[in-house]
């Protein structure tokens, strides 16, 4: 078994004076999907978002690719290959899906360009919205924008915080799909509070609740398990 | 930006109201007075325009309330009277040629230099107070107090006189309307510099990623930016912009004196809180609308020129508590 891209080692954090992270440990293991799952309030974003170092850890480490980062700055967390699509989308309303793309795109060489076709492949409606102002974009889109931007890049992981959230069922399974399409060419790690999407594009999970991991696992494991679900995600039956 | 039809509509409807607005002068100003004063009110807006750009793009982006943009603008306003002083034989030839050359090269001077202190500023001190504005307030007034007193320090603590090139003080007389020609080249200048903020925010990747950055600072992180540099070259643009407009006013009002940037200051803020913070264009019509206020009420009714102005800003603010051009968060 391969050593893990992302390795998060009790790791607390505050925001104001509230100890949100309690000592999260858990890891991404390469070639899989990592789910994050828990109720509201768990601290599933807050993870991410220290892992991307936009929230400071005040103990534990952060391990991406055998060197810690839990001391760096974002930009550079992000130069060193990790995508992150925020739980807000963090669209740029008064941008086009062009500028939008073009801010993302850390070089424009021949390599990203064409990641940018593969994305704009997967998402067509950003391709028909392309000089169009990206705040007049539906929900669905902003989310598929949010994804595109994230995989432009030469990204070895990428941290995706709920793109299901407020999307209708049919847009859900294109995320998943889409999702399914990126794992090919990336460490995924995933918070997602729909079970239907954890289970269809998760390998391993791990259940957080407020500011710690609870439980962990492979993913099969709680599919099958309904005493786990219901325990934990107040799920009664399985979800599909 | 997400705006819906009314917002839009009040919007169209705040300009139309404010062109009639500024008609309205029309009827108790005799016509010649009038374009005389038009002019002399776009001049001031354009300098103002000059000051304020910078405050709003720095809120905008950076979330900081520059207060020691005032002494900045002072500051430009010296380093512009140093190299009158010394290029005084052209400043004082009846050249044109002449003339523009000590014009453009006070204006290189004042805006490097001010850069230069801008960029110091930014990493000593602004740097170390992100995210709170109360010790922004503070602080940059601290700083305000320091650079005012560093003037005092190189180049003494009196006013001095500020020569205008010779040929930019006469007037064009066109069908017994008196126009000066400084006021003009103050609002071609002021033109040019929101055409190019214009370019550079809309056509360069630069400007895309500062304009990403007004709206989300932490996603343009985590998109690989380094959100410092591109807070210190803001800051250093603004200062910059700022020393442009201290020494074009200078010129304009024929003296330098250490405070002379903190009644600007005021006048710029109401201009930003009219335009919407963060947003250019809000900055220029928020300026015109405050130059061509002043001129007109100062010719109407002398003693409340600058109490209409922020009568104005009042009225806006409640029709939109934004500003006219807001930029979403
Ligand atoms: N900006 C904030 N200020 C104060 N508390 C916050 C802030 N953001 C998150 N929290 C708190 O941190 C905890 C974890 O939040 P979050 O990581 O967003 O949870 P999740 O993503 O699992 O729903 C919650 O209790 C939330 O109230
Ligand atoms: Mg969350």
């Amino acid at each position: 078994m391969s050593e893990p891209i992302l390795k998060v080692e009790d790791v607390h954090a505050f925001i104001g004076k509230h100890h949100i992270l309690q000592g999260v440990t858990f890891d991404a293991k390469a070639d899989a999907v990592t789910v994050l799952i828990g109720r509201n309030g768990a601290g599933k974003s807050t993870v991410i978002r220290t892992v991307m170092g936009l929230i400071p850890s005040s103990k534990g480490k952060i391990v991406y690719k055998g060197s810690e980062i839990h001391k760096k700055k974002p930009y550079e967390i992000a130069r060193m290959g990790i995508g992150f699509v925020p739980e807000n989308m963090g669209i740029f309303a008064g941008l086009t899906v062009e500028e939008n793309m073009r801010v993302a795109m850390l070089v424009e060489d021949e390599a990203t360009t064409q990641r940018l076709e593969r994305a704009l492949d997967m998402f067509a409606d950003l391709r028909k919205f392309w000089k169009g102002k990206a705040g007049n974009l539906s929900g669905g889109q902003k989310q598929m924008l949010a994804i595109a931007r994230a995989i432009v890049n030469d990204t070895a992981l990428l941290l995706i915080d709920e793109p299901s959230k407020g999307l209708a069922p049919i847009i859900v399974d294109a995320v998943i799909e889409a999702i399914n399409q990126i794992k090919d060419h990336s460490v995924v790690v995933l918070v997602e509070q729909n079970f239907y999407m954890a289970s269809s594009v998760g390998d391993y999970f791990y259940i957080m609740d407020d500011g710690m991991v609870v439980l962990s696992g492979v993913m099969e494991a709680l599919v099958r398990d309904e005493e786990l679900k219901s325990k934990y995600l107040g799920i009664s039956k399985s979800g599909d | 930006m997400e705006e819906t039809i009314f917002k839009r509509w009040s919007r169209e409807l705040t300009i139309a109201g404010a062109i009639v607005l500024f008609l309205l002068p029309l009827i108790g100003i005799p016509g010649k007075t009038y374009i005389t004063l038009t002019i002399a009110g776009l001049a001031m807006g354009m300098l103002l325009f000059l000051v304020a750009s910078g405050v709003s793009i720095i809120f905008g982006l950076m979330d900081v309330l520059n207060f020691a943009h005032g002494a900045l603008f002072a500051w430009g306003a010296y380093v512009g009277f140093t190299v009158f002083g010394y290029l005084m034989k052209w400043v004082e030839a009846d050249s044109v040629l002449q003339n523009f050359a000590a014009f453009s090269l006070a204006i290189v001077a004042a805006m490097v230099v001010v850069a230069l202190v801008g960029i110091v500023l930014e990493r000593v001190i602004v740097r170390r107070v992100y995210g709170s504005h109360l010790f922004q307030i503070l602080i940059t007034f601290g700083a305000t107090i320091v650079l005012v007193e560093l003037i005092r320090v190189f180049w003494g603590p009196n006013d001095e006189v500020m020569t205008v090139p010779l040929t930019f003080s006469r007037n064009w007389d066109i069908m017994d309307v008196i126009i000066n020609r400084y006021r003009v080249i103050c609002i071609v200048v002021g033109l040019v510099v929101y055409g190019v903020i214009q370019l550079i925010l809309k056509k360069t990747k630069l400007g895309m990623i500062v304009r990403a950055g007004v709206e989300d600072r932490d996603m343009v992180q985590a998109m690989g930016h380094n959100i410092f540099l591109l807070f210190t070259g803001v800051f250093a643009a603004g200062a910059a912009l700022a020393a442009l407009g201290g020494l074009a006013m200078s010129i304009f009002s024929l003296q330098v004196y250490p405070d002379m940037g903190g009644s600007f200051l005021l006048f710029a803020f109401i201009v930003v809180i009219i335009g919407g913070l963060g947003s250019i264009t809000g900055s220029l019509v928020g300026a015109l609308i405050v130059g061509l206020t002043y001129n007109y009420v100062a010719y109407l009714v002398p003693w409340a020129a600058a109490g209409a102005n922020i009568m104005i800003m009042i009225i806006i603010l409640l029709i939109r508590p934004t500003g006219l051009f807001s930029v979403g968060k």
